[in-house]
C-alpha cells in the first residue's frame, strides 16, 4: 500500500472521520481519504456505498455530521465562494437544459467564472466540435455526459470531480470520455472519480479506494490491490484477477447487482 | 491562456437562459399572450351583446294556466315553456327556466330567490300579469341605457384581465422555472459553481420583465382596436403599476417555490395562492359582492391592489397621488415576499 504523505502541498483532497446520517442510515461512517496533487484517485463500490454522499461532503454540497474536509488545503466554512473558483463539479444526475445549444451552455458556465478556459478550448477538449450549435436535447447520452465534463472544466479547475461520468454509456462513448480525462490530468489537474466499473478504475485510476457500508475496506493501486488478493483467490477464478474479484474477497458480495 | 477580459456578464447569461426557455416553448408563448386575449373576446362578445335576453318563464303543465299563458305571451321579453309537474324542480335548478308559475287566481310563483335572474323575472312577470288585469300606471319612467365607451362591462373588465395576467404569468413562469431546474438537479450543478445566487434569482425577475411589456401592451392594444377599450390616465402609470405588479408576483412565486421540491407540489401551491385572487379580486365581477366583514382581507391582496389602481388609472385617469395606497400594499408584498424567500429558499 502507498503510504499517504502529510506535507499540505502535495495533498488536493483529504477528509478525516467523516460521518454522514440520513435518519437511522448511517450513509458515510468514519471514512478517511487522502487524494495527491496529479493524482486521479478511485472511489469504487456498490450502489449505497457511500460514494456519493462522500464526494458531495467533499464538493461542498453536503454538511457532514462529522469529521473534517480539506479541499486545495482549505475548508469549506467561509472560503466556499473562492475554493468553487477552484474546482470543477459534474453531478451524477444533472440534467442541463434541453433547449440550450452546447455553445450557449458552455458560455453560461464560463461566464460563472472569473478566469477559466474558453468555449473554443472547452469544445476541443471534449471532441463537441461538430455539435457546438446543437440543442442539449438532441445530444446523445455520451455528448451529454461529455458536455457535462466540459462545464465542469470552464474555470480551468486543479480538482474535478466526477461523479459515475461514463454509468450507461456505451463502450466507444466510454473510452472518448477516459481520454477527456487524461487531456485534463496532462494539464496537472487531480481528479476524484466514483465508479462500479472495474475497468474504468483499472484504466484511469492511480489509486483506488474500495468503500463498502461507508468505510474504506482496501486502499491502494489497482495493480496493489490484485496482487494483495494473492492465494486468497478462490478456486475457480479466472486466471489473473481483477478488482472485481478484490471485492468479492474482500466483502463476499459482488459490486454490481445487475 | 486565461480570457479574463471575455468574460461574459453571469447575470445577462443567466436573463437569456430565461428568454430562450420561453421563445423555444412554443406552448409557454401561447399561455402568456393568446390566453388572455382569447379570454377578454370571449367575455366582451358574452357581454356586449346589445339585445336584451327572454325571460324563460316556466308553466306547469295541466295547471288551468291558459288565460296566464296567453296574457304574458302577449308581452314582448318573455318565452314561455310548459314543464310538467314532475320537472318543475330539475327546470328551476338546471336554469332552464327562470320563474315557474304553479297556480292561477291570484298567481303562485316558483323560484329560486338566491338568482338574480329569478328575481328579475318575479318582479317582470308579476307587473306584465297585473297591467293585462287591468292595472293602470301612474308615471311612465325614461329609460337611459349606457353603452358610451368607458362604461361598459367590457372596460371594467379589461384591466382586471390585465392584471390578473400580470400576476399569474410572473407566478406560473418564475415558480415553474425554479422548481423543474431543482427536479432537473441543474439548480443543484449551478450552486457548484461561483455563481452568485442573487444573479440567478434577479435572472428570474429580469427574464420576465423582457415579456411584461409585450404582454402589457398586446392586451390593451387587443382592447382597444376590438372593444374601444381607452386608457384615460398616462401610459407611464399604467406600466409603473404593471412593473410593481410583476415585482409583488415575482416575491409570491419565489416564495410559492422556494422549498417545493415537485412540479406537482408547485401546482398546488400555485393553485391555492391564483385561486382565491381570481374570485377575491375583482378580475370578473366587483369586490363589493363578499361581505363587509371580508372587504380588508380582500382589500390586502396584492391582485386587489393591482385591479384598483390600474381600473383608477385606465377607467378614471387617476394620478399618481390617488394610488398611494395600492401602490403601498404592493410594494410590501414585493419586499416581505422577497426577504421570506431568500430566507427559506432551498438551494440543494
Amino acid at each position: 500500500m502507498s503510504s499517504v504523505p502529510d506535507s499540505r502541498k502535495d495533498v488536493a483532497l483529504r477528509c478525516r472521520q467523516l460521518v454522514k446520517r440520513y435518519g437511522q442510515v448511517v450513509a458515510v461512517d468514519g471514512l478517511d481519504l487522502a487524494v495527491l496533487r496529479g493524482e486521479c484517485f478511485g472511489l469504487l463500490g456498490p450502489n449505497g456505498a457511500g460514494k456519493t454522499t462522500t464526494i458531495e461532503i467533499l464538493e461542498g454540497l453536503l454538511e457532514p455530521d462529522a469529521g473534517e474536509v480539506e479541499v486545495l488545503g482549505v475548508g469549506w466554512a467561509g472560503e466556499g465562494h473562492d475554493l468553487r473558483e477552484r474546482i470543477g463539479i459534474q453531478l451524477q444526475e444533472t440534467q442541463l437544459h434541453d433547449k440550450l445549444t452546447v455553445e450557449e451552455t458552455l458560455r453560461l458556465f464560463r461566464s460563472f467564472y472569473r478566469e477559466g478556459r474558453t468555449i473554443q478550448e472547452l469544445i476541443e477538449i471534449t471532441e463537441l466540435d461538430v455539435k457546438r450549435t446543437s440543442r442539449v436535447g438532441k445530444l446523445s447520452g455520451g455528448q451529454k455526459q461529455r458536455l457535462a465534463v466540459a462545464c465542469a472544466l470552464a474555470g480551468r479547475p486543479e480538482v474535478l470531480f466526477l461523479d459515475e461520468p461514463t454509468t450507461g454509456l456505451d463502450p466507444q462513448s466510454r473510452r472518448q470520455m477516459w481520454s477527456v480525462f487524461e487531456r485534463f490530468r496532462a494539464g496537472g489537474g487531480s481528479i476524484l472519480i466514483t465508479t462500479h466499473h472495474m475497468e474504468e478504475a483499472e484504466a484511469l485510476c492511480d489509486r483506488v479506494a474500495v468503500v463498502d457500508r461507508g468505510r474504506v475496506i482496501a486502499l491502494g493501486s489497482p495493480a496493489e490491490l490484485v496482487a494483495s488478493l494473492g492465494r486468497a483467490q478462490p478456486p475457480g477464478a479466472p486466471q489473473s484477477a481483477t478488482l472485481e474479484d478484490v471485492f468479492v474477497s474482500l466483502t463476499g458480495r459482488h459490486l454490481r447487482d445487475d | 491562456m486565461t480570457d479574463t477580459l471575455r468574460r461574459p456578464s453571469p447575470l445577462l447569461q443567466l436573463t437569456l437562459l430565461r428568454i430562450r426557455e420561453y421563445t423555444r416553448e412554443p406552448e409557454a408563448l401561447f399561455w402568456i399572450f393568446a390566453f388572455p386575449i382569447l379570454m377578454a373576446l370571449a367575455l366582451g362578445i358574452a357581454f356586449r351583446s346589445p339585445s336584451n335576453p327572454p325571460i324563460r318563464v316556466g308553466i306547469a303543465a295541466s295547471a288551468g294556466l291558459d288565460t296566464v299563458r296567453a296574457r304574458l305571451e302577449r308581452v314582448a321579453g318573455f318565452e314561455v315553456r310548459e314543464i310538467e309537474a314532475a320537472r318543475v324542480d330539475a327546470a328551476l335548478r338546471d336554469g332552464e327556466v327562470h320563474l315557474m308559475i304553479v297556480g292561477a287566481e291570484p298567481p303562485v310563483y316558483r323560484y329560486d330567490p338566491t338568482r338574480a335572474e329569478s328575481r328579475l323575472a318575479r318582479v317582470a312577470v308579476d307587473d306584465a300579469l297585473q297591467r293585462a288585469d287591468g292595472r293602470a300606471d301612474r308615471w311612465t319612467a325614461e329609460d337611459q341605457q349606457v353603452a358610451t365607451p368607458g362604461s361598459r362591462y367590457i372596460d371594467w373588465l379589461v384591466p382586471g384581465l390585465l392584471g390578473m395576467n400580470i400576476m399569474s404569468t410572473s407566478l406560473w413562469g418564475i415558480a415553474f422555472s425554479i422548481v423543474t431546474t431543482r427536479t432537473r438537479k441543474l439548480l443543484k450543478r449551478l450552486v457548484a459553481t461561483p455563481m452568485r445566487r442573487r444573479d440567478f434569482l434577479l435572472s428570474q425577475l429580469l427574464g420576465r420583465l423582457v415579456f411584461l411589456a409585450f404582454e402589457v401592451a398586446l392586451l390593451l392594444g387587443f382592447a382597444w382596436v376590438v372593444f374601444d377599450v381607452r386608457i384615460r390616465g398616462a401610459i407611464v402609470l399604467v406600466a409603473g403599476l404593471s412593473l410593481l405588479g410583476a415585482f409583488s408576483s415575482a416575491g409570491l412565486a419565489l416564495l410559492v417555490a422556494a422549498r417545493a421540491k415537485t412540479v406537482e407540489g408547485v401546482s398546488g401551491l400555485l393553485n391555492l395562492v391564483m385561486l382565491p385572487m381570481w374570485i377575491l379580486s375583482g378580475v370578473f365581477f366587483s369586490t363589493a359582492n363578499f361581505p363587509d366583514a371580508m372587504q380588508p382581507f380582500i382589500k390586502a391582496l396584492p391582485l386587489t391592489a393591482l385591479n384598483d389602481a390600474l381600473r383608477a388609472v385606465i377607467l378614471e385617469g387617476a394620478p399618481a397621488g390617488a394610488l398611494a395606497l395600492d401602490t403601498g400594499i404592493l410594494a410590501a408584498w414585493t419586499v416581505v415576499t422577497f426577504g421570506l424567500a431568500l430566507r427559506w429558499f432551498r438551494w440543494l
